[in-house]
């Protein structure tokens, strides 16, 4: 298990340089790899469906962050760190640590899930569905709803993005 | 529990860098490595230790399987943290072309 | 970024072949989908990041002249509507989404019912809408003037 905790190191580690870094390409890179580290963490929690998904996932949505980075150019954050801010977060950081800690440790230890209901899914996936995946059973049989919830969101996400945009373009066909 | 513990300071991170940071697309960074911490906790939540990959096999019975739950709704998760990242990319453009800057506090002070 | 032409020859002509391996890779992946890890949604965004590799070797006007703006809309809401008709449909058996084709025997291509026929929708769905998504983003042109300083 020590695998698992040097590669969240790892992670952690790649998103302050995302966050403190001033060139904009640069954090959406650093970002990329925070997203590479939590393949290989799903990978070692042997969950291969999420790895593969989690992998492409992350490609597109650097794609896409580069997209909102190329051509512009902006000026570095020359904001001082103001010393208010940064003690309000310490703060809150405290506050947030102390109570995560009172609720973390009332949840089962890590490796011994309770499981009620993954059980039944286990047992009975073969017979009822004549998948192989249970996963795939899960999210096509036994829960097909949250997947029909799920691509009514990403059809209201295609159309916000299109929707925000064409005004855009619109403009500039006139403009020119 | 320690990993646990680590999980919580990427989503803390990930939280920091989304309210103190001036810049629009840092806050888009700071969005997704919260949903990134907490994707990981919800299956590290699942995992049981020695346990198999949830796919079936045909020449042997597995007995130690960990939890398929969390693991299909956090299938559903990442593809719609990629629907809401190009959504946020898209409104962050367009403020781009309207006020040619990304910093939030020349955006308050130049109106319409 | 050029964006009339696209990228060098030599881009060019490896692309022709690379695009076909991954559209071939992300159907593999969508077929398998209830045998081995994958399903609908790995396989449609390997397929828009292959419409998107063709977009970015060959330039914005090349790629768009085969795939009409029209068409991918279309695609996408058939993929929806496709995955909706396959729930109402299950009411043919008394509930809604109820697997109602046979089941066949496991660890078969063609078993587990509407499992499959809904991995299709959903990777129709996923694979049009995102790659909808990117040409609304690389169509935005941003003039590039002096910065004030």
């Amino acid at each position: 298990m020590i695998e698992l905790h040097v590669i969240l190191v790892l992670m952690i580690a790649a998103s302050i340089v995302a966050m403190e870094i001033e060139d904009l390409l640069s954090s959406v890179i650093a970002l990329g790899a925070v997203g590479f580290g939590l393949t290989l963490e799903f990978l070692l929690l042997k969950a291969p469906d999420l790895a593969i998904t989690q992998l492409v996932v992350e490609i597109l949505s650097v794609i896409i962050l580069i997209r909102a980075t190329v051509g512009v150019k902006l000026p570095a954050e020359r904001i001082k760190a103001r010393i208010g801010y940064f003690a309000f977060a310490v703060v809150f950081a405290g506050v947030f640590l102390f109570f995560a800690h009172k609720a973390v440790v009332q949840l089962p230890p890590f490796g011994e899930p309770i499981m009620k209901i993954g059980r039944e899914y286990i047992a009975s996936a073969m017979e009822r569905t004549g998948a192989v995946n249970i996963v795939s059973a899960i999210i096509l049989d036994f829960r097909g709803y949250d997947t029909l919830g799920e691509a009514s969101i990403l059809f209201t996400s295609v159309i916000g993005v299109l929707a925000v945009l064409r005004a855009a373009g619109k403009k500039k066909g006139k403009a020119q | 529990m320690s990993l646990y513990l680590l999980c919580l300071i990427l989503f803390l991170i990930g939280i920091y860098c989304l309210l103190v940071k001036k810049n629009l697309v840092k806050k888009i960074i700071g969005f997704g490595i919260a949903e990134y911490a907490v994707n990981l906790f919800f299956i590290l939540l699942g995992y049981r230790a020695g346990g198999e990959a949830p796919i079936l096999d045909k020449h042997e019975a597995l007995t130690n399987i960990v939890d398929p739950l969390p693991q299909a709704l956090i299938l559903t998760s990442i593809v719609i943290g990629l629907g809401v990242t190009a959504l946020m990319v898209a409104i962050v453009l367009r403020i781009y072309d309207k006020y040619r800057t990304f910093d939030i506090n020349e955006i308050k002070k130049l109106k319409g | 970024m050029k964006e009339t032409s696209g990228m060098s020859l030599i881009v060019k002509r490896v692309t022709r072949i690379s695009v076909s391996l991954i559209f071939l890779y992300g159907v593999y992946i969508l077929l398998h989908g209830h045998i081995t890890p994958g399903g609908g949604f790995a396989g449609g965004v390997i397929i828009a990041l292959s419409f998107i590799h063709l977009v970015l070797a060959f330039g914005r006007e090349a790629a768009f002249k085969r795939l009409s703006h029209e068409f991918i809309s279309l695609a996408e809401s058939a993929g929806g509507l496709m995955f909706l008709i396959i729930a109402v449909l299950g009411f043919s058996g008394g509930f809604f989404f109820l697997n109602f084709l046979r089941h066949g025997t496991p660890f078969e291509l063609f078993s587990s019912g509407t499992i499959i026929l809904c991995n299709i929708a959903i990777f129709i769905k996923v694979g049009a809408g995102l790659f909808a998504i990117f040409i609304a983003l690389a169509m935005l042109r941003i003039p590039i003037e002096q910065e004030k300083g």
